[in-house]
């Protein structure tokens, strides 16, 4: 069902169930995000995405990433005090991954270049590095790749992303996808010596080589794939892009 | 541990993998603790990954991963039991048991635990046994309790 409301005064459409988020970015209207991906279940988690939406009346701040389009809301991106709270949020962030670009250009855009908060110390029990908790990488393994490699284990200052029992993922496919979404760049992922390394997760595969000797994709993944597609056994002779 | 015990644990739900929790406080139950081969075990059975399991187990504080002793005591630490002298009684099982609080010792009879309060702060300071509750406890009564389980272990 087609639903009608406005963005900053705009006239927009949407069907029912889509994100305002998503809605807002495809009329190049410009939210920041660091937990959402178009793919995967909203979650709801960084709070950066906050706008005003305007309902019956009522207005308030809210994150949109989360925010099903509804007729007649009035959505507005920016203003002085959603600046503001962005900017508090982003500071916060900040503390929690001190030495991620993506994060510290994200909150030099809203004039925060240091945090006046202490970073969390990491747990006992895992390192936190530059993890901001925001679940992209669990929901990716688990609702994209389908392996469900990863998890969020204990709570608390004890709270982290990473595979069962705290070891490398036997499940881990080693992918990328969940390096690849991370919007701090603290997963890791490498190729060498005809191995593929996800660092953050312990994970190494190795992998397997075209006809001519060129390692291209984890064994591992590959077989994944297979099984999953019902793909013919020589399917991966040539890599892809060379086939 | 015996498998076989945690199908019989799965099949009194119907293995409904819905009933997760249940299964893993049953399997608990049964051993003190959350075996490794356990939690696979589930998974396999109930379709659930052990990702997900292994989450709710680290979730919530009523689980253990690591073996803990056939008996279990558990002072409590809560403010009223506090006052009346519970860090003392800690100390005392800790020499009693030989074992530090939040351990088990190394013959796996005793794990020594501690709870902030249970609701029953009339009764502090406030021990449980093996799910028994002794309230008004003294260093005497406990060194007594103890050494029950134990004549009753070396008995058997
Ligand atoms: S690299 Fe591993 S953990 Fe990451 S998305 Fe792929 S399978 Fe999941
Ligand atoms: S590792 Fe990255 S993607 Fe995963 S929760 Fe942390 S910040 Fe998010
Ligand atoms: S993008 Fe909306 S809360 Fe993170
Ligand atoms: S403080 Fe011990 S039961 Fe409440």
């Amino acid at each position: 069902m087609t639903v009608k409301f406005t963005i900053n005064g705009v006239k927009v459409e949407a069907e029912s169930g889509d994100s305002v988020i998503d809605t807002a970015r495809r009329y190049g209207f410009d939210i920041p995000s660091l937990c959402h991906h178009q793919a995967v279940t909203p979650y709801g988690a960084c709070r950066v995405c906050l706008v005003e939406i305007t309902k019956g009346g009522r207005k308030k701040i809210t994150t949109c990433c989360n925010y099903e389009v509804l007729d007649g809301i009035d959505v507005v991106t920016d203003s002085e005090a959603i600046h503001k709270h962005r900017a508090m949020v982003l500071e916060l962030i900040l503390a929690e991954a001190p030495d991620a670009e993506p994060v510290k250009k994200l909150a030099a855009k809203y004039g925060v270049n240091v945090s006046r908060f202490e970073r969390p110390k990491a747990g006992a029990a895992q390192e936190r590095h530059d993890c901001i908790m925001c679940g992209l990488c669990v929901r990716v393994c688990t609702e994209i790749v389908e392996v469900n490699a990863l998890a969020f284990n204990g709570r608390g200052y004890n709270r982290g992303v990473g595979g069962p029992y705290l070891e490398a993922p036997q499940s881990c496919i080693a992918c990328g996808a969940c390096a690849w979404v991370c919007p701090t760049d603290c997963i890791g992922f490498v190729e060498e010596d005809g191995m593929r390394k996800v660092l953050k997760w312990d994970r190494e595969l190795p992998m397997e080589k075209d006809e001519d000797g060129r390692p291209f994709a984890p064994k591992f993944q590959l077989h994944y794939f297979k099984e999953k597609f019902g793909l013919p056994a020589d399917i991966y002779k040539k890599a892809p892009g060379t086939r | 541990m015996d498998l076989t015990k945690v199908d019989a644990i799965i099949e009194n739900y119907d293995g409904d993998a819905t009933s997760l929790l249940a299964i893993m406080q049953d399997v608990q139950d049964q051993e003190n603790y959350l075996p490794r081969e356990a939690v696979n075990h589930i998974s396999t059975k109930l379709d659930v990954p052990v990702s997900r399991i292994y989450s709710m187990a680290t979730f919530f504080e009523s689980f253990h991963l690591e073996p803990r002793g056939k008996h279990i005591c558990t002072v409590c630490m809560g403010t009223a039991c506090h006052v009346r002298g519970a860090q003392r009684l800690v100390e005392h099982l800790e020499r009693e048991l030989k074992v530090k609080s939040g351990g088990t010792t190394e013959d796996l009879q005793f794990t020594l635990e501690e709870v902030n309060c249970v609701g029953a702060c009339a009764l502090g300071p406030l021990v449980i046994i093996d799910g028994e509750y002794h309230g008004n406890v003294t260093s005497t009564r406990l060194t007594k309790a103890v050494k029950n389980l134990k004549t009753r272990e070396g008995g058997e």
